[in-house]
C-alpha cells in the first residue's frame, strides 16, 4: 500500500494561518501577495482601529481613497503614518468617479502622489446601486493600461466585460458580490462560476459580502482573493469580524483546493457493511 | 498674491515655490499629489513650479476607502476646476 499516491503536499496545521497559506501566494503582474483577503480603510472609528482591523484580517493589500487634504485643519493624522507602505501593498481606488475623465485623473494623481502604479479603477455608473459604468471602465482602463497603470477594474458580474477587461490588458478582475456596502453575499453565483471557468487571470471578488459564510463561499468557487471594506468595518466587533473573515477567506481556500465531494441526491454509508453482525 | 488651494481662496507672499507652499500649509511632501492648474505636478519639480496670482493648486492625500463612500462631496470638489479646463 502507498501513502503517497496523490496525497497533497500539504502538512498538518499548527493553527498558524500564516504557515497553511504559504505554499499558495497570489500573484499580480509580477507581484506576490501573502493574503487573499483584501480590505478597504473605509469607515473605520480611527486609525488605530484600522491597523487592528487590518492586522487581524492579516491583510497585506489595503484599498485608500484619493482626497483633497485638509489644509484648514492640518493637526489631522495620515492614514499612511499607520500603514507603512513598506509592510502593505497600498491600493488607491477611484472610489466616487462617475466618469472616464475622473476616474483618469484620480488614477493618475495616485501614481504622482508617489505609491506605486496599481490602481483599482471604478467607474460608478449609478448613484442607488453604485453598480460599474462598465462601458467607461473599459475605456479607461484600456488608457490606464497604456499609460503603464497595473488596473485592477471593479466590474459587474458579467463575464462579458470582465473578458473585454482582460483584453485591453488588466491583470486582474475584479466582479462584485453583490452592490457595495449592501451585505448581501454572492449574488449571482453562476455568472462568477462562469468568470471563474472562462477568465485566466486572477479574480478577486470585491464589494457585497456580508459574513464570514459568503468569503469562504467565494472562494471555494475558485476566487483568487476578496476584497472587502463594510462587512468589517460595519460590523459591531470589526476586530472580531476581521478575524473571522480571515478564517473564511482560508477555510474556502483550502475547501477549493482540496476539492469537494459532488451533491448526490442519496445516501452513501460511510461505515463498511462488511463485518457486521 | 492669490491663489484658490484645494477650493479656499488663500493669499500667500509673491514668487513662492510649490514646495513652499506646502511647508506653510504644514503639509510633508511625500504621499501628496499637487494639481497646479489641471496639470499634476512630478514630486521632483515641486521646488521649481513658481505660482502665479490667480493659479489654482490642488493637494491630494491617500485617506481611508473601500469602495465609494461620501459620493456627493467627493463629486462635489472636483466640479469647479472641471469647469474650469473646458474654458
Amino acid at each position: 500500500m502507498t501513502i503517497s499516491g496523490t496525497s497533497s503536499t500539504h502538512n498538518p496545521r499548527d493553527g498558524n494561518n500564516e504557515h497553511i497559506m504559504a505554499d499558495d501566494q497570489l500573484v499580480i503582474a509580477g507581484k506576490t501577495f501573502k493574503s487573499r483577503l483584501w480590505v478597504g480603510t473605509g469607515k473605520y472609528k480611527d486609525f488605530a482601529e484600522t491597523k487592528t482591523a487590518i492586522d487581524a484580517a492579516g491583510a497585506d493589500v489595503v484599498t485608500v481613497a484619493v482626497r483633497r487634504v485638509n489644509i484648514t485643519n492640518r493637526d489631522s493624522e495620515n492614514l499612511l503614518d499607520y500603514l507603512n507602505p513598506k509592510d502593505y501593498t497600498i491600493l488607491p481606488n477611484t472610489a466616487g468617479c462617475y466618469t472616464v475623465e475622473d476616474a483618469l485623473r484620480y488614477a493618475r494623481l495616485a501614481r504622482a502622489a508617489g505609491i506605486s502604479d496599481l490602481v483599482k479603477l471604478e467607474v460608478i455608473g449609478d448613484e442607488r446601486t453604485l453598480f460599474p459604468d462598465t462601458a467607461g471602465l473599459i475605456e479607461a482602463a484600456k488608457i490606464l493600461v497604456k499609460e503603464g497603470f497595473i488596473v485592477l477594474p471593479y466590474t459587474n458580474d458579467d463575464p462579458i466585460v470582465a473578458q473585454k477587461l482582460v483584453d485591453v490588458g488588466c491583470p486582474a478582475v475584479m466582479p462584485l458580490a453583490a452592490p457595495i456596502g449592501s451585505g448581501l453575499g454572492i449574488r449571482n453565483p453562476y455568472n462568477l462560476k462562469i468568470i471563474l471557468e472562462t477568465i485566466n487571470v486572477p479574480i478577486i471578488v470585491d464589494a457585497g459580502v456580508g459574513t464570514a459564510s459568503d468569503a469562504a463561499l467565494a472562494m471555494e468557487y475558485g476566487a483568487d482573493a476578496v476584497l472587502m471594506n463594510t462587512a468589517i468595518a460595519g460590523a459591531k466587533d470589526p476586530i472580531m469580524m476581521a478575524e473571522a473573515m480571515r478564517y473564511g477567506i482560508d477555510a474556502g481556500r483550502l475547501a477549493y483546493r482540496a476539492g469537494r465531494i459532488p451533491r448526490k441526491l442519496y445516501a452513501t454509508a460511510s461505515s463498511p457493511i462488511v463485518g457486521m453482525l | 498674491m492669490n491663489i484658490q488651494v484645494n477650493g479656499e481662496a488663500k493669499t500667500f507672499q509673491d514668487g513662492i515655490t510649490v514646495t513652499d507652499l506646502l511647508q506653510t500649509l504644514d503639509i510633508r511632501t511625500e504621499q501628496v499629489a499637487v494639481e497646479l492648474n489641471l496639470i499634476i505636478l512630478d514630486r521632483g519639480d515641486f521646488p521649481q513650479s513658481v505660482l502665479q496670482n490667480g493659479d489654482t493648486v490642488e493637494i491630494l492625500s491617500f485617506i481611508g476607502g473601500g469602495a465609494t463612500i461620501h459620493l456627493h462631496d467627493n463629486k462635489r470638489h472636483l466640479i469647479n476646476t472641471q469647469s474650469a479646463r473646458r474654458e
